[in-house]
């Protein structure tokens, strides 16, 4: 992707509506490394926001306004081939792979060569200070661990921005200000484009960025 | 190609029941060129009402129906509402789900060996008592019934329990059990006022599909029923299989009149259900505790064990029987044993595994195949399937066997695909699907969306999802369903019967064939063998995630159901 057409993921007059009721409505931009969170009770509508933005919201619902990432039309496109990632409060890591088969798994198809593969998803697992754990079961992994292996997958399938559902609440009060900022650092360090949608105010605090509050 | 999945596989379970119920519903009217009947008449009918016992025929089969239906559906209501949540439960479950894969023919001949005037139970008696002879009355075929009905309760209870089982969680019954706990209700009570009129409803079909194998089965009943006269599917299997070939007039429209029994049974269970609806409504709330249920708990649990106790049991005399020598009355047990009749069998017994298998692989991995596509293409589409398309594919659980297979025979050969295993495995996979459906459906839907959600937003295509993520994490649950199915084809005598017209000697219908003979040990040896095709699908099922997933603990909270 051509340095040029970063220009961020850019939410135009995008409203989502369920059973003819408005759940949630927002305009904005999000500039590449740039933190949005978004705040409100639950069920305002937040994670259909979400679902709209990587695909995978049921067609029960009714959205209207477009959604651009990098200058591409997300709208339409099947969610394998927006390039947006996801992270939810479960980690979910797939319990029949190994950590090292959680990340290949997201690794592109164009990154080719068995020990080409196995080099960058030990990298990603270097970088997340758990060298060693290529082979491990993730059912084995501390809460901490396995929050990090998460991150590391969503960024390893190489997405052009992000989307962050109440990604800390499960965390131990102790873990949470550590994962966030390794969360944090990462979107910033990757230029990508970030929308977080949560509950705690202190996640917004932390994120530095803009903070939108919903009404309920 | 996904899409259009849905769509065949009804097609493949209503095309049978209507191609066979029309098949069966004209000859009743005398119409059927190849025996020559080309003008409508009633004298099917009439010859039908001219047949001597008609009418004890019919009431065996309505009114055994429809109390073994209610003393299972009962018992399993009981003890649900008396044990739920407990270590009791948990036991009886891990005894229930094996129980499940006893084919009703092995689970009949189980009952009559310990029930007959010269079985185990007698034999104990015997003991005490010094009988030197069995006493000479009727205990199986008795004129009530009462051996059928109870051969049909040990065996539906199981069914019942894991249909319960799976769907207890969606009425969120253990809170609710503590709110009626902490409202002062007693177990049975609470449980009764609260959680069983929210999951009535998700077990009705299973329940109606009891009923209606219940008062049209052929099987368990040529081996417990009365005879003089038989219930009625058992008189229209023999009218059948008469070399008379006029009285297959006769007997289409005994299977039409069986049709209706059916009918009316579901009327008479569905105007009950009215009833306790209405009463059941004053009586949740007329704040009756009965915290004193101690008694009937007790009971209830009595009653499960001894469905359980006595599958188990059959299957130990069955085994007892298989090996014995000279078995004296009332010793209790033989005097020698012996393998001989073992290795006199094997050989007649490796085809019949090998024919049961033909059939049975074939229809287990359709039937699978197409569930599996069904349940994804609700995933892709975000719709899940109507209430109506549910009722559809459990269609053929609902309509009496016997009153479609003869039809289905008579479509086939018209498709010139008479007495062929292509014919055989599609008759069978009308009832292998609906069990596999039931089975999987529940534990595919239960999967976290988000793990799909997830891999397709980190680039993988709705394909690589299935492959790659769903299928593996549902390993157990589609093995199980495949087990399930296996037990359900291994099981079926009268489409094997029919629709091969003889020419498939399954394990089953070798079984069921050895009933008239009273060969005790060749019943033994035979009702074994249909125990094992089941029994080693389930314990595949158990044992295969277990080794593929061995380092893989989240593997074992993912994979229940």
């Amino acid at each position: 992707m051509p340095e040029a057409a970063k220009n961020g993921l850019e939410l135009h007059d995008v409203r989502v509506r369920l059973d003819g009721r408005e759940l949630v409505a927002v305009d904005l931009t999000i500039a590449p490394g740039e933190i949005v969170t978004l705040m409100g009770p639950s069920g305002s509508g937040k994670s259909s926001l979400l679902g709209h933005i990587c695909g995978t919201l049921p067609d029960a619902f009714e959205v209207t306004g477009q959604v651009v990432l990098d200058g591409r039309l997300l709208d339409g496109l099947a969610p394998q081939d927006r390039h947006v990632g996801i992270l939810f409060q479960d980690d979910l890591l797939f319990p029949h792979l190994s950590v090292g088969g959680n990340l290949a798994f997201a690794l592109p198809a164009h990154i080719k060569g068995r020990a080409n593969r196995r080099a960058r998803v030990e990298a990603a697992l270097g970088s997340a200070e758990m060298d060693g754990f290529y082979d491990r079961d993730p059912a084995t992994l501390s809460g901490g661990q396995r929050a990090r292996v998460a991150l590391m997958r969503v960024l390893l399938s190489e997405p052009c921005a992000l989307l962050l559902d109440e990604p800390f609440s499960k965390l131990d009060s102790g873990l949470r200000s550590q994962i966030r900022s390794f969360v944090f650092d990462l979107c910033r360090k990757n230029s990508l484009p970030t929308l977080m949608v949560t509950h705690d105010p202190e996640d917004g605090a932390a994120a530095g960025g803009r903070v939108i509050e919903l009404r309920g | 190609m996904l899409r259009f999945i849905p769509i065949l596989t009804i097609v493949l379970m209503i095309g049978p029941v209507s191609a066979g119920l029309i098949g069966t519903i004209l000859p009743a009217f005398e119409i059927l060129p190849a025996l020559g009947g080309t003008t409508p008449s009633l004298e099917p009918w009439q010859a039908l009402v001219a047949q001597p016992g008609l009418g004890a025929s019919i009431r065996l089969s309505l009114v055994n129906g429809l109390i073994a239906t209610f003393v299972s559906v009962a018992i399993v209501m009981l003890f649900c509402a008396a044990w739920q949540g407990t270590r009791t439960f948990h036991a009886l479950q891990r005894i229930l789900s094996p129980i499940l894969s006893v084919p009703h023919a092995t689970a009949a001949f189980g009952l009559a060996f310990l029930i007959a005037p010269s079985g185990w139970f007698v034999r104990v008696v015997a003991q005490f008592t010094g009988w030197d002879r069995p006493p000479d009355v009727a205990i199986i075929h008795d004129p009530w019934g009462i051996a059928l009905i109870a051969g049909l309760v040990a065996k539906e209870i199981p069914f019942l329990f894991l249909m319960t089982l799976s769907a207890l969680p969606q009425a969120d019954t253990d809170r609710t059990a503590q709110v009626t706990a902490s409202l002062g209700y007693g177990r049975i009570a609470g449980w009764f006022k609260a959680t069983l009129p929210r999951i009535y409803p998700q077990i009705r079909l299973p329940v109606l599909a009891v009923l209606a194998y219940s008062t049209s089965v052929v099987d368990v009943a040529i081996i417990l029923a009365p005879t003089t006269p038989a219930p009625l599917a058992v008189r229209i299997l023999g009218w059948l299989s008469d070399p008379d070939l006029a009285l297959r007039f006769m007997a289409s429209s005994a299977a039409v009149l069986q049709l209706l029994i059916v009918i009316a049974a579901m009327a008479i269970w569905i105007a009950g259900e009215r009833l306790v609806a209405v009463i059941g409504a004053c009586w949740a709330i007329d704040g009756q505790r009965f915290k004193q249920d101690g008694a009937v708990r007790g009971v209830s649990a009595v009653m499960a064990l001894v469905a359980a106790g006595t599958v188990v049991l059959g299957l130990v005399v069955l085994l007892v029987w298989s090996v014995a020598g000279f078995w004296a009355f009332p010793d209790l047990l033989p005097r020698g044993f012996s393998l001989r009749l073992w290795a006199r069998e094997l050989d007649a017994i490796g085809n019949s595994l090998t024919t049961t298998l033909l059939i049975g692989i074939p229809a287990v991995v359709i039937a699978v195949t197409l569930v599996l596509a069904c349940l994804e293409n609700e995933v892709r589409t975000g719709k899940p399937a109507g209430r109506r398309a549910m009722f559809l594919i459990y269609l053929p659980l609902l309509v009496p066997q016997i009153s479609f297979m003869f039809g289905l025979q008579v479509f086939f050969s018209l498709l010139g695909l008479e007495r062929t295993l292509v014919s055989v495995v599609l008759g069978h996979l009308v009832f292998v699907a609906p069990y596999v459906f039931l089975s999987l459906s529940e534990p595919f839907r239960a999967l976290d969306p988000r793990y799909g959600q997830t891999a397709l937003c980190l680039g993988a295509s709705p394909a690589r999802v299935f492959w790659q993520v769903r299928l593996p994490l549902l390993t157990r649950a589609v093995l199980t369903a495949a087990a399930v199915g296996l037990a359900v084809t291994v099981g079926q005598y009268l489409p094997t019967l029919l629709i091969g017209a003889g020419r498939f000697a399954t394990v089953t219908t070798e079984a069921v064939a050895l009933a008239s003979g009273g060969d005790r040990r060749m019943i033994g040896i035979y009702g074994l063998f249909q125990m094992i095709l089941p029994f080693a699908g389930f314990a595949l099922a158990l044992l295969i995630p277990a080794v593929l997933f061995r380092h893989r603990r989240g593997m074992g909270a993912q994979n229940k159901g």
